[in-house]
């Protein structure tokens, strides 16, 4: 063919034949599902509080709690509907961490369970944990420092 | 032999073999497409009564060769050659298709590109005198792809609205030396074009331009005019790659807008069905062909018909490393009769 | 009145994440490791504790949470061990979920397959 388009002459040239994703209806979904999702572990939080737990205690149980609903609405197939909508509103929070553990989990259980589950567990929560852990050795070595 | 190439990629075929029989089976989303009525089998689920989607892809491939070369009037023992690639890593639908049919096996790898990419080979082997019959197959299955190029299932993601829907279908079709058509006239040969897009969700604008190098290519070295084809139908641009090769084509000074489909835009109804810009997957081109385009042929709705399938050849590990993704298409030219133009 | 709070902070975080995700091209992958990893940082600048205090589970629950329930971890252990707190301390404070997350995932992986997708 004749045309020759550099790869810059060429984004330039499709971009107005590419359909745009919908920025205010994914900004509002991601809203209103992130926000009631915070407020299902906001009355979690409440609960334990009431029943005496001190502060680690109900920051563990309230972890805990939504990891267990993001895990339990995945293995039922519901997550990844409501991830469709959603998009951020349900990836953002802790539940989000959860289904990216559990969906691969369920994947790969025909791989078996040592190389299958075992193993693709973290292919997406990894980072998050490599990243995550890092960083907070890092500053608490900063703020040892800092304090001498 | 001279005079059977034409230009830098296009052969002509000097006894053009015969489309003798064709068999598609596809998914339960597929059969509730525009399609539907086309396709020979639709699956009720997309297992296949097998215990992983790996194995179901591999099953569907397995029954349509078998199925085509049933109603081809032949056995397995006198089709010659087996050409089929698909999706998968190792090609192993394929493979593990043909451990179960014991026929000479090529396997291939073309991406989406594959349905003509086997009957180019195929006739290539035809009509250079090395076979009666070859069988040319390929699948791809929308679970298996996705857990291999992209997202487990049951992940919360959303898919941006240029993404398409990778096909669970399978298609073959056995051609033979001997037969009365449609034959295969003509076939064009792809180069591989990368125009640097990097999103693997843009597959349609990233293949496009390897559709219209192609199609520019065939046009150029037969000598025909678009309008000498009842339908130039590329494989699985999709409605965004649709629109682009239209316009590219224009640039190029050819107008094929009525002329012109992708089966990718026809297998699913975009509204209705949730799938965004269109299907996508070896499987796309293999049943669209196989079950449409072959009726269509034998009713007398179509005459002359350029297959081009295209695909992308990325993997995972060329999107991590940051590579923009190329692309191929290959062209074949199914006629019904012979002898009328360039 | 918390849960207005809550809802409000969670929202607007989640917000964040869905610009990331529409305007570049930064995977969810990539946008949860910048969400944790800036979690960790303003926390250890003492900023994240703002949020929490305003918006309660709605700061916590988004996974810059998990970043500064990290970080928090980490100064607290640095405070109570020395430098070897700085190694243990973050992930004592995250254990429960880290913990539920394999152990639950497991679960959920041994009684439930996958569903094709319409």
């Amino acid at each position: 063919m004749n045309t020759k388009m550099s790869s810059k002459q060429y984004e330039e040239y499709i971009k107005d034949k590419l359909p745009k994703p919908k920025y205010l209806k994914n900004c509002i979904a991601a809203f209103i599902v992130g926000g009631f999702i915070c407020d299902v572990a906001q009355f979690i939080s409440n609960i334990t509080k009431s029943y005496g737990f001190n502060k680690e205690a109900v920051s563990a149980i309230t972890a805990i709690s939504m990891v267990f609903l993001g895990a339990f609405l995945t293995g039922i197939g519901i997550y990844d509907r409501i991830g469709r909508f959603a998009g951020a509103g349900s990836i953002v929070p802790i539940t989000g961490f959860a289904n990216s553990i559990v969906s691969p989990a369920m994947e790969f259980k025909r791989e078996g369970f040592i190389f299958g589950v075992g193993a693709k567990m973290f292919v997406l929560a990894g980072p998050v944990l490599v990243y995550g852990i890092s960083a907070s050795i890092i500053i608490g070595i900063i703020h040892y420092l800092l304090g001498k | 032999m001279p005079g059977k190439r034409l230009g830098k990629q296009t052969l002509r075929l000097s006894s053009p073999p015969s489309m003798i029989s064709n068999a598609s089976i596809v998914g339960p989303k597929e059969g509730e497409g525009p399609l539907a009525i086309y396709f020979d089998q639709v699956l009720k689920d997309d297992y296949f009564g097998e215990e992983s989607w790996e194995k179901a892809e591999s099953k569907m491939l397995k029954e349509v060769v078998k199925n085509a070369i049933k109603s081809s009037g032949r056995s397995n023992t006198n089709i010659n050659f087996m050409f089929a690639g698909d999706l998968l890593n190792q090609i192993v639908s394929s493979s593990f298709a043909a451990r179960e049919l014991q026929i000479p096996f090529v396997g291939l790898y073309g991406a989406c590109s594959t349905m003509a990419e086997s009957i180019c080979m195929g006739s290539i082997m035809l009509d250079g005198g090395f076979a009666d019959a070859v069988v040319c197959a390929t699948s791809s299955h929308f679970s298996s792809a996705e857990r291999q190029y992209r997202f487990p299932l049951e992940q919360g993601v959303q898919r941006p609205p240029v993404a398409q829907w990778t096909v669970t279908g399978a298609g073959a079709a056995v051609l033979a030396e001997a037969g009365n058509g449609p034959y295969i006239t003509h076939v064009t040969i792809g180069k591989v074009l990368d125009f640097g897009v990097k999103d693997a969700n843009n597959m349609g604008a990233a293949m496009a331009p390897a559709a219209v190098d192609t199609i520019t290519a065939h046009l150029n070295e037969t000598g025909r005019s678009p309008l000498y084809y009842d339908l130039i139908i590329t494989g699985d641009l999709g409605n965004i790659g649709k629109a682009i090769t239209l316009d590219m084509m224009q640039k190029e000074g050819f107008e094929i807008d009525k002329v012109y489909n992708d089966c990718g835009s026809m297998i699913f109804d975009g509204a209705k069905q949730d799938t965004y810009a269109g299907g996508s997957g070896c499987g796309c081109s293999a049943v669209v062909l196989n079950g449409y385009i072959a009726k269509e042929i034998k009713k007398g709705n179509l005459n002359r018909v350029l297959l081009v399938a295209t695909g992308a050849l990325l993997s995972p590990i060329t999107t991590w490393q940051g590579e923009s993704i190329p692309s191929i298409a290959h062209a074949v030219a199914i006629e019904k009769t012979i002898g009328e133009g360039a | 009145m918390n849960y207005l709070k809550a809802f409000i902070t969670g929202g607007a975080l989640c917000v964040i994440g869905q610009l990331l995700m529409d305007h570049t091209k930064l995977t969810p992958s990539r946008v949860l490791v910048i969400f944790v990893t800036a979690g960790v940082i303003l926390q250890g600048l003492g900023i994240y504790q703002i949020l929490v205090d305003f918006g309660g589970a709605g700061a916590t629950t988004p996974l810059t949470g998990f970043g500064y329930s990290l970080a928090e971890g980490a100064m607290k252990g640095v405070k109570e061990a020395g430098i070897l707190g700085a190694f243990t301390g973050g992930l004592k404070a995250a254990a429960g979920g880290i913990a539920g997350a394999i152990f639950f995932g497991y679960i959920m992986a041994l009684l439930f397959n996958p569903k094709s997708k319409k």
